[in-house]
């Protein structure tokens, strides 16, 4: 009988120690919920969504039941993986997905160097300095649009990637 | 020389398809006349395209390098014939079924003047390895059997692993093909030579040279070819005639009894595989100085008057070829570059011949395809898939565009023979499906990359932000606890010093 006794503590203990430590080390529910629907969003970071930047948005779409049809340039894939994922109902977009790839491009001979789109970029993806040309890195624009608005100019474009 | 050798590994399924060969096999390799123009695309490999390194107007030589690799992967373009260069500018390319892309177009002089290339004084023999590997880069040879993937790189990347064999490639399974075939009838010697550079390169033993038996001629030829070098490393051997055993993985497995793990390379298992033009092209190169500037192609189908095999300069457009076998004939419906199942339909014979066209096929009546209809999960697909994938899974995936049960299910192990598309009763065309689940996986695959990337630059970037809000707040309360540290005193100071001043 002790011997079934003994065996049977061992193995609570044993069991309770991994669950324990398992508890310990691995993320809480809640944020690897947010972790992955973060996976699922384009990383664009261009705020369409109304929120500031795709974890933001994810953060909303966990925690408040923000609605999952808010992310234009992921289209209507990212809209039924989020449903999936999250066991909703997939919803059409609220507006449309864009047709092609985009990249912001900085007409230089216009430009004044104030910086203003710089300070908006969500990627770091504008160079440049006061007063002096800026460019955009297109390597790493992911279309966002958010450094149109605050160029005291109008020297920014965006355009079809080739 | 030792006997023909039958003890062969298990092909699975594959299809035993009507060859359409005897047509073009029938006389020997007929030579192309050099033509007024040649087009020489920027790109005839696979990798990043070449470079030109000659100027508009400017007169080349037949061997001259007019284009030179640029990037990781790639292979020099030289002049097939003597002439100037008329132009620089997009012409159609089979490659993209007859779109545009860069090419420079040389207007012949047909005198054919050759550039003298120093014959090395020292045989191949004393060169060493890594020596004759560049060597080969600078002869602009890539592999022939049509994937074009340049031979310098393949070499390099399988002498870094732990090869055993060199598997020489005369199994021309696809119909209709009959370049290779010609190729070892005539030109045995050659073929045999570039083996025994290639094993001088690599330092290897052991070299089978693998032909269909339904090739008596290439037999015998290849046979006498061996007996003449008296080269006991060399083996000659014989596989049957099935559709796609000619496939690199495939002929490995038929060859060693090997299998060519998902995703890996011939040289993981210890063999390398090199078709039988690719290993004449590098004698041509390495003992006689000439660069890969023609090949043997073969102009057939009901659509072409005079069915043959050519040995054309490259850059030769398929018109001017098609002429040369007689024109069209009036049955002429449909164009292919390369075999009727893995070729490509071009929409214009203006496109030239590049270093991957092994054949020409202009096709009559195309038997009407009778409408899709839907799986009905018969599994002949299965049965025939020389990689043993499921096809009926992979096209249910495909229509899902289920990118993680697609890569499970090993999509991108797929060569695209098109045994499925043969076999199957509701007439699916699976491989075309395939070709565009596998340009979308990867093209998920950069969107996910793109994505990681921009996520992780706006974390960096809300990460700094942060930073130097904080920054500015600890200054800020930095200076309010100062100004209270100095208190009344200091206000009192200030005030002092702006009244003395209003006195001055």
């Amino acid at each position: 009988m002790w011997t079934a006794i003994l065996t049977i503590s061992a193995l609570a203990l044993v069991a309770g120690l991994a669950l324990g430590i398992a508890s310990r080390t691995l993320p809480a529910d809640r944020s690897s919920l947010v972790l992955q629907v973060d996976e699922l969003l384009p990383q664009t970071q261009c705020a369409q969504c109304g929120y500031p930047g795709c974890r933001p948005y994810a953060v909303a779409i966990v925690e408040d039941g923000a609605p999952i049809n808010l992310c234009p340039p992921g289209a209507d894939a990212t809209v039924r993986r989020l449903a999936s994922l999250l066991g909703r109902d997939p919803a059409p977009l609220t507006e449309p997905a864009p047709a092609s790839r985009i990249v912001a491009v900085i007409d230089e001979s216009r430009c004044i160097g104030c910086v203003h789109c710089r300070s908006a970029c969500p990627v770091d993806a504008i160079v440049g300095a006061h007063q002096l040309m800026h460019t955009v890195i297109a390597a790493e624009c992911t279309g966002c649009e958010l450094c149109i608005a605050p160029c005291p100019v109008d020297c920014i474009s965006m355009q079809a990637r080739s | 020389m030792s006997a023909p050798t039958y003890d062969l590994g298990k092909l699975h399924g594959g299809l035993r398809l009507t060859a359409h060969k005897e047509e073009s096999t029938a006389a020997p390799i007929q030579h192309v006349p050099v033509p007024a123009q040649l087009v020489l695309p920027l790109t005839q490999h696979s990798g990043d395209p070449a470079q030109p390194v000659v100027d508009i107007g400017e007169t080349v030589l037949k061997g001259q390098l007019i284009a030179s690799p640029d990037g990781r992967l790639g292979a020099p373009v030289h002049a097939p014939s003597s002439g100037k260069v008329l132009a620089i500018e997009p012409w159609p390319v089979h490659r993209r079924h007859g779109d545009n892309a860069p090419c420079i177009v040389i207007a012949c002089d047909g005198a054919d003047r050759a550039l003298e290339i120093p014959r090395p004084a020292a045989c191949y023999d004393d060169l060493p390895g890594d020596l004759l590997f560049e060597r080969i880069l600078e002869g602009g040879i890539v592999g022939l059997g049509g994937a074009a993937f340049p031979t310098a790189q393949k070499l390099m990347q399988a002498a870094s692993g732990d090869l055993e064999f060199l598997i020489l490639n005369g199994v021309e399974c696809e119909p209709y093909i009959s370049c290779d075939d010609a190729l070892m009838r005539e030109r045995a010697r050659e073929i045999v030579g570039g083996a025994r550079i290639l094993m001088r390169a690599l330092r290897l033993e052991h070299c089978y040279v693998v032909v269909e038996s339904d090739k008596p001629e290439s037999i015998r030829a290849l046979g006498e070819a061996l007996a003449g070098v008296d080269d006991a490393r060399l083996t000659l051997k014989q596989v049957p005639t099935i559709y796609p055993s000619g496939g690199e993985d495939q002929l490995v497995q038929l060859v060693t009894n090997r299998e060519v793990p998902s995703g890996g390379l011939p040289s993981d298992v210890g063999c390398l595989v090199q078709n039988v033009g690719t290993a004449a092209a590098i004698h041509d190169w390495i003992v006689d100085r000439e660069p890969l500037i023609s090949r043997v192609t073969t102009v057939t189908g009901d659509g072409v008057a005079k069915p043959m095999n050519v040995l054309a300069r490259l850059g030769t457009t398929v018109a001017d070829i098609v002429a040369f076998a007689g024109g069209y004939t009036e049955r002429a419906k449909r164009l292919i570059v390369g075999g009727p199942m893995t070729g490509k339909s071009v929409t214009t014979d203006r496109v030239p011949l590049v270093k991957a066209s092994n054949c020409i096929l202009v096709l009559g009546d195309i038997p009407a395809v009778a409408p899709e209809k839907p799986c009905i999960r018969c599994g002949e697909c299965a049965e025939v898939c020389p990689v043993q994938l499921l096809p009926q899974q992979l096209y249910w995936y495909a229509c899902a565009d289920d990118e993680a049960k697609l890569r499970s299910y090993g999509l991108t192990d797929c060569i695209e023979c098109g045994c499925c598309d043969l076999v199957c009763p509701s007439h699916i065309p699976l491989t075309a499906d395939f070709r565009v689940a596998k340009a979308r996986i990867r093209e998920m695959a950069d969107e996910k990359a793109r994505a990681e990337r921009a996520r992780r630059r706006f974390e960096a970037r809300n990460q700094r932000l942060d930073a130097e809000q904080r920054d500015r707040e600890r200054e800020l309360a930095a200076q309010k606890e100062h100004a209270k540290k100095a208190g009344p005193r200091a206000i009192a100071e200030i005030l002092e010093r702006q009244r003395s001043k209003d006195k001055d």
